[in-house]
């Protein structure tokens, strides 16, 4: 969907991005991962032309994106802040109206979709008529969610969009974030510093250091495989929890052994989610189960912590020989 | 002393008329100059938020230019654009500049970039980033510098009357130069209150809610255009031949009053600076002036004194006005001063008057010259037995005096020589004296009987036309009331006189006041 070649940017003589490319596929959650200064911002706003390559291509669905007005191009294209970005002078409900003003929708179109987009995202309708500075960060980045999707875009291009949370309300935005079904139907790019949130949020994460890609994968590549020791050793600090929350339940199937007899399992979940969850699910006693749901077989097991546990080693194991 | 206890109320409603239409003009002069500014600085400091690169030189420009006093500013813009209005509202305009553009600038600088950021990410175009984001963002501090603006030019609007543009400076100059404190305040009252009123009605716009701004921005260009319009209102009459009088002349019973009174003069008159009056006379824009009679510039710019047939300027010789304490402090002063008298006639002084005013020589060197040339000048002695204090007004004249006496005091004693010239009109340079500010200071006899010690019209009327008469008057009075001493006069009667060009005045056959009279009046 969207296709990035020998892309660089120059300041001066610094390289701030220096000849890189990759692809993002059509729902597709991108991560540009790194450090401050690693590229991955400049790299995000030469991708709707609030920055001009000194050198490359890019292309949206097949059309090269230089041969379109800059506005057009940006009004088919989400763009979610750190700062959130609105307006003070607007009210909610005005920010929110940004682009459909700009694109000329009639007022009920408008509306409509306004009312549609905070019944989502959690925002009522009196805070319609307040200023951003009345609201508090986690409605605020809401509202520029809200911004953002209204005319729904194919493509949304976030730049460390909860970087200024704080982590409660991040992690609780986070959860919402992953159940929201407008974003599924998105293509995103999100910029983020956080390898926390990079795993949780990313189908794919690309990291950059230097202006450079030094690895383009799905988070278990870059756990299990990674392509050298930079980014061995960026991972290596929460390694555990990393691989936590990257593991599905799922992929330790044929190794759970299912307790013979279970006792009243209290919790069912879905074994799409990953062993983190599964984790926080146990309150440490001795015969505490869960029930795990395959979709893919339609089985049911019911596993206790160490069966769990015993598993995931097991999987880790095989990861390393492969 | 009539006038004297006459109090400021008194004064306010007598003076009316004139003072509704000196305050109309001022708010006029004001916001005409305000708005042009806004016209002009919104632009410029937009533009200059757009490229940075110019900012340091638009910046220092304004800035410079608001560094410039006012009264040189007036002085820079007549040769370009002649008395009047014109050159007040262009000085006015240049000094409400760099507020607006700075604040214009500081406000759209200073938007967040993030927001910025966010409105093109949006799609929004440049206009539109800047009308529906920067601007309205940037407001309160463009408010801010337009306040300033405001307050600047409501003060120095005051000036606009030296060079014949009206406002509320007419009763403060003329005031000052009377010594006349109901009318100094009856200028200066009306004037703080304005920049006031202004200041706080500006605040509440500035401060109003977000929500409004809207209605604002429309509101305001409305309201500078309304009271811009004030200064169009049309001047009473218009004569014949145009005049333009000093503050002080105007004020004046041995003035325009005077003129009034005594002769029945009727003629459209403006108030203007004696700075630019001779100027402005030869150029054609005014016909008829109020000069000083042994003012050099006469001579340059070939003008004649119009004849006093009924006598009604008294007479101005002038001597040295010294306080009794400083004779006594410093003996053989008043002997060393006394070297001067009736040594300059009113024709030399005419002429050294021309070589300053004129000729641009320096008051020193014209001082100098006249004393090698009278064998009164020797070489400065050392000082060190006190310090003399010399003082005198903000004209030439007075310039090469003070500078004679100093050259005098330092040639023929071991005294220290301290001159403050300078200082202002009458009012400041007596006051000065009367305070110990300063020793001694030229002044005139016609002055200090009608400026300082105004007595009834009855005594006025009985001394004036001896110059003796009056000399024994004052020296009495300045003795018994402020302990000061009139010395010698040094001879010049620098009295005030109507002028008029010599060739119209030639053509419209007019050699004293009363055939000017009648030429007015003739149709």
């Amino acid at each position: 969907m969207i296709k990035i070649l020998h892309l660089s940017k120059h300041f001066g003589k610094v390289k701030a991005v220096d000849d890189i490319s990759f692809e993002v596929k059509e729902h597709e959650n991108l991560i540009l991962l790194g450090t401050s200064g690693c590229g991955k911002t400049t790299t995000l706003k030469m991708i709707n032309r609030l920055l001009e390559p000194s050198a490359g291509k890019i292309s949206i669905d097949n059309k090269n994106i230089f041969d379109q007005q800059p506005e057009t191009l940006r009004r088919s294209i989400g763009y979610v802040l750190q700062n959130h970005g609105l307006f003070p002078h607007y009210t909610v409900a005005e920010n929110i109206a940004v682009v459909p003003q700009l694109l000329q929708w009639d007022k009920k179109r408008t509306e409509k979709r306004i009312a549609e987009l905070i019944e989502k995202l959690h925002l009522t309708k009196d805070q319609l008529q307040a200023y951003p500075s009345e609201l508090s960060g986690g409605q605020q980045q809401r509202v520029g969610l809200a911004r953002a999707l209204v005319a729904d875009p194919p493509v949304l291009l976030m730049d460390e969009p909860f970087g200024a949370l704080d982590n409660i309300t991040r992690s609780k935005i986070h959860a919402e974030f992953k159940a929201l079904d407008e974003l599924k139907r998105k293509t995103i790019i999100m910029v983020t510093h956080d390898v926390q949130e990079a795993f949780e949020l990313g189908d794919r994460i690309c990291l950059m250091d230097k202006g450079k890609i030094v690895q383009n994968g799905t988070p278990a590549e870059l756990l299990f495989h990674p392509k050298n020791n930079f980014v061995r050793e960026f991972l290596e600090e929460q390694r555990l929890s990393l691989e936590f929350k990257s593991v599905k339940l799922k992929d330790l199937w044929q190794w759970l052994t299912p307790t013979p007899r279970p006792p009243k399992a209290r919790v069912k979940m879905s074994a799409d989610l990953g062993v983190w969850a599964g984790l926080e699910q146990f309150k440490f006693k001795a015969d505490d189960t869960i029930n795990i749901d395959n979709t893919e077989n339609n089985e049911t097991k019911s596993v206790g912590f160490e069966q769990l546990m015993a598993a995931f080693y097991q999987y880790k194991q095989q990861q390393a020989h492969e | 002393m009539n006038e004297q206890q006459q109090t400021l109320w008194d004064f306010m409603r007598q003076q009316s008329g004139k003072l509704l239409e000196q305050t109309i003009q001022h708010i006029g002069l004001t916001f005409i100059s305000l708005f042009t500014a806004v016209l002009i600085g919104l632009p410029l400091g937009i533009f200059i938020s757009r490229r940075k690169k110019f900012s340091g030189a638009v910046l220092g420009v304004a800035g410079v230019l608001q560094t410039i006093p006012s009264i040189a500013l007036l002085g820079f813009m007549i040769p370009l654009l002649g008395i009047g209005p014109k050159p007040a509202i262009a000085a006015l305009l240049l000094y409400a500049l760099l507020p607006i553009i700075r604040n214009t600038f500081t406000g759209i600088t200073g938007v967040d970039a993030t927001v910025k950021e966010a409105a093109v990410a949006m799609g929004m175009s440049k206009w539109q980033v800047l009308s529906k984001v920067e601007l309205p963002l940037a407001m309160p501090v463009i408010f801010a510098g337009i306040r300033t603006a405001t307050v600047i030019n409501v003060g120095v609007a005051t000036l606009a009357s030296y060079i014949a543009a009206g406002g509320l400076g007419e009763f403060i100059f003329g005031g000052i130069s009377l010594n006349n404190t109901n009318m100094i305040l009856a200028g200066a009252i009306p004037a703080a209150l304005l920049a006031i009123l202004f200041d706080f009605l500006l605040s509440r716009l500035q401060n109003i809610n977000i929500k409004k701004l809207k209605a604002v921005t429309v509101a305001l260009p409305l309201l500078l255009i309304v009271l811009s319009s004030f200064y169009l209102v049309p001047s009473a009459y218009a004569t014949k031949l145009k005049a333009g009088f000093t503050p002080e002349f105007m004020g004046r019973q041995d003035g325009n009053l005077g003129l009034q009174s005594k002769y029945g003069l009727k003629i459209s008159t403006v108030v203007i600076s004696d700075a630019v009056m001779y100027k402005a006379a030869f150029e054609k824009q005014l016909d008829v002036i109020s000069g000083y009679s042994t003012d050099g510039r006469l001579k340059a710019y070939d003008l004649v004194v119009l004849k006093d047939d009924k006598g009604i300027f008294p007479p101005y010789y002038a001597a040295p006005i010294v306080r009794e304490n400083s004779l006594k402090k410093f003996a053989g002063l008043e002997k060393i001063l006394n070297l001067l008298a009736v040594k300059i006639n009113d024709s030399v002084m005419t002429a050294l008057n021309y070589k300053t005013d004129y000729l641009h020589q320096n008051p020193e060197k014209v001082a100098k010259d006249f004393l090698v040339a009278q064998k009164l000048w020797k070489p400065a002695q050392n000082g060190g037995d006190g310090e003399v204090r010399i003082g005198s007004k903000i004209f030439g004249e007075q310039y090469i005096l003070a500078n004679m006496y100093s050259m005098l005091i330092k040639g023929n004693s071991h005294y220290d020589v301290a001159t403050k010239t300078g200082l202002g009109g009458t009012k400041i340079c007596f006051d000065a004296l009367t305070n110990d500010q300063i020793d001694f200071y030229p002044e005139y006899t016609g002055t200090g009987l009608l400026a300082i010690l105004q007595p009834s019209a009855k005594v006025v009327d009985s001394l004036t036309p001896s110059p003796q008469a009056t000399y024994n008057f004052v020296n009495d009075e300045f003795e018994k009331r402020y302990n000061i001493k009139w010395l010698k006069p040094i001879g010049f009667n620098n009295a005030y006189a109507l002028m008029m060009r010599r060739g119209q005045a030639e053509k419209l056959k007019i050699k004293t006041i009363s055939d000017l009279k009648r030429y007015l009046e003739s149709r």
